[in-house]
């Protein structure tokens, strides 16, 4: 009943989604408010009929009705109501839904904003949105339909389909097959959504962009109205992936939080073109330049995030190889291949009207060092695409598989990271328009001369390797330089306006949110270089087998065994966990408790360490089954990971960050300037939104 | 029998059963040199090596039971002696390139070192042309006087606009 | 792209976009996508299809016997993919000895097992374990199983006199009776 009412919400949503793409083309073409205004309605009517389906999904699983094949699929009776209600995103099947349900979100909530200005971008935004949404829900509806029941025939056979076969009866398993154990952990219940909220919100400035190129407003009108939804997008991209690389330094049980999986790269890429997108619109908002760049990082960016979408985890696909052999691939790759030349059709029709307004006049200049974050970002970008690709294409054209693995990537991109950072600390000191290597010495000797200090910090501690010394030198180095920027304006407004530290700093803060956000977000990306340099660089692993009251050593730290229990939870799952006892430089330090949980549902084990974490490293110990677990000897393998939780701890500056660059400005409505002087420059003064 | 002859044979019987007891202390003394390796060492060897059925795990992480029988076979390979390039080159040779970390630098598989290279250079290449035949255009209004960084509100452009023209405003009104 | 150096050309000169980069801009789009697709496409049809030539491939026993499938036309062949670490292979590996032995007398039908991506003494148990008696080797660099395009193990290929494929199974036979049924439709 449930079933057929969900499957009725989400067909009426498609039928309201065409109706709205048709009145949004036609109130456009023929200049007519009223379909517009129907479009409108149209788009704002997909959310509450989304809902729906959502919620009879949820109602399905949470009552664990197991003819519903999906909820046979990602749950079972002995799972946790939460656990059940988060499984909407722990299949393909919901996880469509789930997506769509966002987007209708994200797109009614830009569809209620004032639209006086930019009343022409109205049905183009909403087309867009539509087309998108008509996308996802038709996958849903003809492809992967979360409703689809379980039957048995007259024949005696099972049968899956939406309603019920001729002369067929219902067919109900006793018990689900149970979510996916790794999906458990609460990493990894939130990455999805915020992986999702993230990938959907960059579809809003993809449907201004397109309004943009379709009515020919090609000033940055378009990059002013969604500069926020782009950070507040990046922010959530950004959240999703840090989660995500929590989880699976949590859960997955190697010691590493990102392994270069293609499907983890998939979910980079977006990331790469954004960044690199959130700098470039600046350039064009500052000085006017870059336009026709800015559409292809945009339409890039877009295409990258439906690919991304497929390619996560939590759906079933889990490699490039399984998405390529689904009966979805060459469906949605035909989609992305159709929206990608259908915007570089748009772009090119807009190409003159494109044409910057300014120069760029110094090679130093913020502009051109912007400039330069994009190629790095590009760079990167191609790297993982080729990457990625290349396994297939190497099996296409000479029949042999090859594995594209970490060291490929780490190689390439390493350096080019590396000059990220860097460019990350010199580029905030350039002015735009003009900067010279005196203006740039001038203000970064000082930051230079106290970085210089890092490295023999490092030296103290026991660094030898040159490339950790380089590596450290750089992070001090930008760290330092970011700081000044901080003390330079608190000094400056402190003698100024005579205001003390705590108010120079809110009052800098709130001035100028973007900068001062972007100098935090910043110095969140060091702190996670930081951390990142220390696990790559200076872990150190150990494995053995110990009886109980054995010890086994790494570096300054032992760790006894002391004893395994195994019992059988309530929750379904049959646990091994060891208690071990850590020591350091024989100071007790604690006890661990590694364990190994065993699924009877979906007969799948699940490592989870016992780590003890300090902002100086983590000692990451693990149970390894290479031999079964049994009391008489346990073999344990411990992880020495330096400097780790820099990695956690930047993330969380990092998304503070950008909440400091995103938030709202109370700043009252400049004064508008007369029109004559509005000739002045071709920066323009346009007025701020 | 003769009291030579059996002086013989018994010498005979003696050295060799001190030879066969020399020859057991010798390979036993030769196994002892040649212990089961460690977990460690057989983790140094999987680490670079990727499992051949599923995809993108290393050898050292992965927790099937083909994993398993194949971390026991470098086990095994390396308490024969076995060094680390032999060991791979049998895995590649009983199944395929696909076990090695990165694609073996032959064939094909020079385009995906050479590409990604050859798009940077090509990207620093456009760079470098919008720098310079832009930077020489006449510029149709003088540059922006160089920004002291650090004099925050100060600094943005517009703000320093806006100011201006208020002041303008003002002295107009005025 | 080719956005920035073109930007200055259209500064300068003319007022409008060269046709030959858009020209050129769709035409490497469209390769691109065309290649990827094709790849994609490859990938979806799997296998060789019913019907098509089996290219001829040469496997080499555990006892060291070379057999090459191309001095084997005129006769039936039984290809079977299988792993020691596979759990379904051994549903159906008493069944496959069965059959073997049905058809030898014959000497029409020849069964060889084709080891996918496993160890030797792992195999070797494997074969003692089932008492598998016809040929058996291991798929070296695993061209074989990349010929078939296999995704899985157990899988099982037949190839007919003329040297076509004539039936593939994917997952283990339920019993000796399904085997015999199938290589005696290929017989006629």
């Amino acid at each position: 009943m449930v079933s057929n009412f969900g499957f009725g919400a989400l067909v009426i949503t498609l039928i309201v989604s065409i109706y709205g793409i048709i009145a949004a083309v036609y109130g456009a073409r023929k200049n007519s408010l009223a379909w517009v205004e129907s479009a409108r309605k149209a788009m704002l009517l997909t959310f509450p009929l989304i809902s729906l389906v959502a919620l009879s999904i949820i109602y399905l699983l949470v009552t664990g009705d197991y003819q519903v094949q999906y909820v046979y699929n990602v749950t079972s009776s002995t799972m946790p109501i939460y656990l059940k209600v988060t499984a909407l995103w722990g299949g393909q099947a919901g996880s469509l839904i789930f997506w769509s349900l966002l987007l209708s979100a994200f797109a009614s909530a830009v569809t209620l904003r004032k639209w006086d200005r930019d009343r022409e971008f109205l049905p183009w935004v909403i087309v867009v949105a539509l087309v998108t949404l008509v996308f996802f829900v038709g996958m849903s509806i003809f492809f992967e339909n979360p409703f689809v029941r379980f039957w048995q025939t007259a024949g005696g056979a099972e049968a899956v389909a939406m309603f019920k076969p001729v002369g067929a009866t219902n067919l109900t398993p006793f018990d689900g097959r149970g979510l996916n154990p790794l999906l458990r952990h609460p990493g990894m219940i939130i990455h999805p959504p915020m992986l999702y909220l993230g990938f959907v919100s960059f579809v809003i400035p993809f449907a201004f962009a397109i309004a943009a190129l379709v009515t020919g407003r090609t000033d940055d009108r378009w990059i002013r109205v969604t500069r926020r939804w782009t950070l507040v997008a990046w922010l959530f991209l950004s959240l999703g992936l840090v989660l995500g690389s929590r989880w699976a330094y949590d859960v997955l049980g190697w010691g590493g939080y990102w392994a270069w999986d293609p499907v983890e790269i998939a979910a980079f890429m977006p990331f790469l073109s954004g960044t690199a997108f959130l700098h470039s619109v600046m350039i064009q908002e500052k000085r006017g330049l870059f336009k026709r760049w800015n559409m292809v990082l945009i339409i890039l960016t877009y295409s990258l995030v439906i690919f991304g979408t497929f390619l996560t985890r939590s759906g079933v696909l889990s490699s490039v190889h399984a998405f390529s052999q689904s009966a979805i691939g060459p469906l949605f790759f035909g989609y992305i291949g159709i929206t990608f030349a259908i915007s570089l059709a748009l772009l090119l029709q807009r190409w003159n009207a494109l044409r910057s307004e300014g120069e760029m006049h110094s090679m130093l200049s913020r502009e051109a060092l912007f400039l330069l974050n994009n190629l790095l970002f590009m760079g990167i970008l191609v790297v993982c695409f080729w990457g990625v690709l290349f396994p297939l294409i190497s099996e296409l054209f000479t029949g042999q598989k090859v594995t594209v693995g970490p060291p490929f990537y780490e190689r390439s991109t390493g350096p080019l990271f590396a000059a990220l950072l860097l460019l990350m600390g010199v580029a905030p000191l350039s002015a735009w328009g003009h900067s010279t290597v005196k203006t740039l010495g001038k203000a970064m000797w000082k930051p230079f001369i106290a970085s210089l200090i890092v490295p023999v910090i490092a030296y103290v501690l026991g660094v030898r390797a040159p490339m950790a010394f380089v590596a450290f030198w750089l992070c001090g180095f930008v760290a330092l330089i970011t700081l000044y920027e901080y003390y330079r304006g608190v000094a400056a407004r402190h003698r100024k306006n005579g205001e003390n530290v705590f108010a120079a700093l809110w009052n800098l803060m709130g001035r100028n949110r973007r900068r001062y956000g972007g100098y935090i977000i910043h110095l969140g990306v060091v702190l996670m270089a930081l951390g990142i340099i220390g696990i790559e660089m200076f872990q150190t692993e150990t494995q053995g087998t110990i009886p109980p009251g054995g010890q086994m050593s790494l570096g300054s730290y032992t760790i006894s065994f002391d004893k395994l229990d195994i019992f059988d939870t309530a929750d379904g799952r049959n646990v091994a966990r060891a208690v071990v006892s850590v020591e350091r430089d024989g100071k007790p330090l604690g006890q661990l408790f590694p364990r190994r949980d065993y699924y009877y549902d979906s007969q799948q084990p699940m490592t989870i360490p016992g780590v003890r974490s300090t902002m100086e490293d983590d000692l990451y110990v693990l149970l390894v089954d290479w031999e079964p677990i049994s009391s008489t000897g346990v073999t344990f393998k411990v992880y020495h990971n330096p400097l780790v939780n820099w990695l956690w701890l930047g993330g969380f500056v990092f998304i503070f960050g950008t909440l400091v660059a995103a938030w709202p400005e109370k700043e009252p409505e400049p004064v508008r300037v007369p029109a004559v002087n509005r000739k002045m420059t071709s920066s323009g003064v346009q007025s701020a939104d | 029998m003769d009291l030579t002859l059996k002086k013989h044979i018994t010498l005979t019987l003696i050295a060799l059963f001190a030879g066969l007891l020399l020859a057991g202390l010798f390979f036993t003394l030769v196994q002892a040199q040649s212990p089961t390796p460690t977990d460690n060492e057989v983790n140094a060897v999987a680490k670079q090596l990727y499992c051949p059925v599923c995809e993108n795990i290393s050898l050292d992480v992965c927790p099937t039971t083909a994993c398993a029988q194949w971390r026991a076979l470098i086990r095994a390979q390396l308490a024969e002696g076995k060094t680390v390039d032999e060991i791979k080159e049998y895995f590649v040779a009983n199944y395929g390139d696909r076990v090695l970390a990165t694609p073996p630098t032959r064939g094909f598989n020079w385009l995906v070192y050479i590409l990604p290279p050859l798009f940077f250079l090509g990207g620093v290449y456009m760079v470098y042309r919008v720098l310079s035949t832009m930077k020489y255009k006449k510029p149709d209004q003088p540059a922006q006087p160089p920004v002291e960084p650090g004099e925050a509100d100060q600094a943005d452009p517009y703000f320093a606009r806006v100011e201006a023209e208020l002041e303008q405003h003002r002295k107009n009104g005025e | 792209m080719t956005s920035l150096p073109d930007e200055m050309k259209t500064q300068e000169h003319s007022r409008r976009l060269p046709t030959w980069v858009v020209g050129l801009a769709f035409t490497i789009l469209v390769g691109f996508l065309v290649l990827v697709g094709l790849g994609l496409r490859r990938a979806q049809s799997g296998p060789i299809t019913v019907g098509q030539d089996v290219p001829p491939f040469s496997l080499t026993t555990f006892d060291g016997v070379t057999i090459n499938t191309a001095d084997l036309t005129g006769k039936v062949i039984v290809v079977n993919f299988w792993a020691s670490w596979c759990k379904p292979c051994e549903q159906e590996a008493f069944e496959l000895e069965a059959a073997y032995q049905y058809y030898k007398p014959g000497g029409e039908v020849i069964f060889l097992g084709v080891d996918y991506v496993d160890t030797e003494p792992e195999a070797l148990g494997f074969i003692n374990k089932f008492g598998l008696t016809y040929d058996n080797g291991p798929d070296l660099r695993t061209k074989i199983s990349q010929m078939f395009r296999i995704q899985g193990v157990p899988e099982t290929y037949i190839i007919d006199r003329e040297g076509k494929l004539a039936f593939v199974k994917k997952g283990p036979f339920l019993s000796t009776s399904e085997i015999q049924n199938v290589i005696d439709q290929v017989l006629q």
